[in-house]
């Protein structure tokens, strides 16, 4: 008798270790330029949060984060949640959250300088706390960083198992003249996330956000 | 480069190439003749060890196929008894039922029949009483007619007057006789009512006889297939065989229907499920509530499975078949009651699932920017998805049924499948032992066509030696006789596998 209880236990511990959540759940960080003119295209990102809420299941991890002087800071995440294991729950968090957006989207100041790197560094803190399967950061920016005087973001990234994406690059003035600049600063972010073991996307046709969770 | 240099260095063995080419073609020749007869053998017994492997595993296979069929003959043959003694059972049963059925309605029927004969004889004696005849007046108006009308008043009144009286009696009589005979008709009218009922009677015992002797003949057809079966008769294999075939891709069809049934009835509570036990975690590569779902269906399937075994429409697990009546009722009853629960459950699911749906899709339209559509309030959907979700386990309960059939087929189609797919690697052995033996025949032979001018010059020389010694003759023989020594051993070896 006591012997088939031990074997119930042990078969109850072995089925509950067999039930894996973390590995499965997404983790999405979403960093938004709210620098100089950037900033107006603000109303573009909100179609890309509504894709991503469309998207992300019970269980998944989102985040919403400015890019301004300083990004390494928890102040400058304007939304996070972790949806809640019941679909309804879970839609119901989704409403929530995209009410938090709309609101900010709508009183939303531009930032004068742009530290890119700085938000990296605060994703990638916020997704490994959160320990989801899959790791994506999301830019949302023209990649041209802009840092504040004092500033100092020579941290190399630690970036294995994230997947970082810019979205919406769009072409500065000084790109339109020389397209180099452009090709330059894409490139440039492109070695410095493959240097810290991410792999590294642009995708700027916001048709195509399928693509995002492609791999 | 070297190679060059040292095909020049032989070409240079005497000032003419040509001539040092001839002298190097000649001692290949010379070599390729002497090697001839170990490369003959190397390379027959080469073609004769592959044949021979490749016939001895394609014999063992044959073996094995052998012993393959007569398994599946006997297992095919079991299948048949079994069916027949369960067709026979059933008829037997439906004869027991038929004939005590028949038996019990018999002393009602027997005495409805003694009633209606009491009667009917009753009636006959009633008729039997024959109305009084006319009386005999013939001999006395004979008499009086003899009498001689005089004409005397008093005789000619008198013979009126018996006239008179004699055509009143004669009236009266007539009377009396066609009322009598009125009687007896209305009595004899009144047996055809009797009659009909006895005939009704007759026709219905008729026709349970009737009966009876139908099935007493599909009795004797089975008894004869049991027959046929019992004695291993190839007919009766075949018939086995042919029905095995049929059952298996009809089951099998029945299958796939009941597979599509599962997977709208998985799809039905997947989703809620993710409400009750989350739909974030998982097991595996799966996730939990997929699992729970698919679980639920299991089981009901096997409830479905216990319910059909219970109440002996299959005979899946033996032990469930020969439980004793009362655990059987017990048993059915269970099994009833927890696919009902089930089924409950299945349909509260689909109602949760509706209701999540609907939730989602107002999601949707709100993350979409589109003005929200009024969601169909109709209950119909919501009422059709639950009455699905009670009804699908109830209609997957029975693909016991054909799951029956499908194993039991299987297992023929199986050993044929595998009994022919045996015969093909057979002859594919043979066919590649066959092949290779011939093309080392082949090589043998174009090994000869190449140096063909140093054999013919070998026979030529080893004939001159025949005429000096006897034993040369003797080697020269063997050496002529070369290829046909080697033909001959292999024909035999080939006689031999």
């Amino acid at each position: 008798m006591k012997k088939s209880i031990v074997f119930i236990i042990m078969m109850g511990i072995l089925l509950a270790g067999c039930t894996e959540t973390k590995k499965h759940t997404k983790g999405v960080y979403m960093l938004l330029d709210t620098s100089g003119t950037y900033a107006l295209e603000l109303q573009r990102a909100r179609s890309i949060l509504n894709y991503l809420l469309g998207v992300l299941q019970p269980g998944d991890t989102l985040a919403v984060a400015t890019i301004d002087t300083g990004s390494f800071s928890e102040k400058d995440i304007i939304a996070k949640v972790t949806f809640d294991e019941r679909p309804s729950v879970a839609n119901n968090q989704k409403r929530a959250f995209m009410q938090k957006l709309e609101n900010f989207v709508s009183a939303v100041k531009s930032s004068p300088y742009t530290d890119i790197s700085g938000g990296i560094l605060q994703a990638i803190e916020y997704l490994n706390e959160a320990g989801t399967g899959k790791k994506y950061i999301l830019i949302f920016s023209d990649l041209k960083e802009d840092l504040a005087k004092g500033h100092v973001r020579d941290v190399p990234f630690r970036l294995s198992d994230f997947n970082v994406i810019a979205l919406n690059v769009t072409k500065l003035r000084q790109d339109i003249r020389d397209p180099k600049l452009y090709m330059l600063r894409v490139e440039d972010w492109r070695t410095k996330v493959e240097g810290g073991g991410g792999g590294w996307r642009v995708i700027n046709d916001l048709e195509r956000l399928d693509n995002i969770f492609a791999k | 480069m070297e190679v060059f240099m040292t095909f020049e260095n032989l070409l240079n063995i005497t000032p003419n190439p040509v001539f040092s080419f001839l002298i190097w073609i000649l001692l290949a020749l010379f070599t390729l003749y002497l090697a001839r007869r170990p490369f003959h053998k190397s390379v027959m017994s080469f073609g004769r060890i592959i044949r021979n492997a490749m016939r001895l595993t394609a014999n063992s296979l044959l073996l094995a196929e052998k012993n393959l069929v007569r398994r599946n003959r006997e297992v095919l043959m079991a299948a048949g008894l079994e069916n027949a003694e369960r067709a026979l059972e059933r008829e037997f049963d439906r004869v027991e039922t038929a004939i005590s059925r028949n038996l019990e309605s018999f002393p009602k029927v027997n005495r409805g029949l003694s009633e209606i004969i009491h009667k009917l004889e009753e009636d006959y004696k009633k008729s039997e009483d024959v109305p009084p005849a006319l009386p005999n007046w013939m001999p006395v108006i004979e008499s009086i007619s003899k009498i001689k009308n005089s004409g005397d008043a008093v005789v000619s009144n008198m013979l009126t007057e018996i006239n008179k009286s004699l055509n009143e009696q004669h009236a009266k009589a007539i009377e009396s006789y066609r009322t009598d005979m009125s009687k007896r008709h209305t009595i004899l009218n009144k047996m055809a009512a009797p009659w009909q009922q006895v005939m009704k009677h007759l026709g219905d015992m008729n026709r349970s006889i009737g009966k009876i002797t139908d099935r007493a003949k599909r009795i004797d057809k089975y008894m004869e297939d049991y027959e046929k079966i019992r004695k291993k008769e190839d007919s009766a294999a075949r018939t086995l065989s042919s029905s095995s075939l049929t059952q298996f891709f009809i089951s099998g069809f029945v299958l796939l229907i009941a597979f599509g049934g599962a997977l709208i009835n998985f799809n039905l509570i997947a989703l809620p499920m993710s409400e009750m036990v989350g739909g974030a975690s998982y097991i595996g590569p799966y996730k939990t509530s997929d699992v729970a779902g698919l679980v639920i269906i299991l089981v009901e399937l096997t409830m479905g499975l216990f319910l059909m075994e219970s109440l002996r429409i299959t005979r899946l697990f033996p032990v469930i078949g020969s439980m004793d009546d009362k655990m059987r009722h017990r048993m059915i009853w269970v099994t009833f009651t927890m696919l009902a629960i089930l089924a409950g459950v299945e349909s509260a699911l689909a109602f949760m699932r509706d209701r999540i749906a609907h939730d989602m899709e107002a999601l949707r339209q709100t993350l979409a920017g589109v003005e929200q559509t009024k969601l169909a309030t109709s209950l119909i959907p919501t009422v059709g998805q639950m009455i699905m979700g009670f009804i699908l386990p109830f209609a997957l309960a029975f693909v016991g049924i054909p799951l029956e059939s499908f194993v039991s087929s299987a297992r023929t189609v199986l050993g044929v499948v595998a009994g022919a797919l045996i015969r093909f690697t057979a002859f594919s052995l043979r066919l590649i032992g066959n092949v290779i033996y011939y093309l080392c025949r082949c090589v043998v032979n174009i090994y000869d066509i190449l140096i063909f001018p140093t054999i013919w010059l070998g026979s030529l020389f080893g004939s001159k030696g025949t005429k000096s010694s006897k034993s040369k003759k003797k080697e020269s023989f063997k050496d002529s006789g070369k290829i046909g020594v080697v033909d001959r051993e292999d024909m035999a070896t080939e006689n031999k596998v």
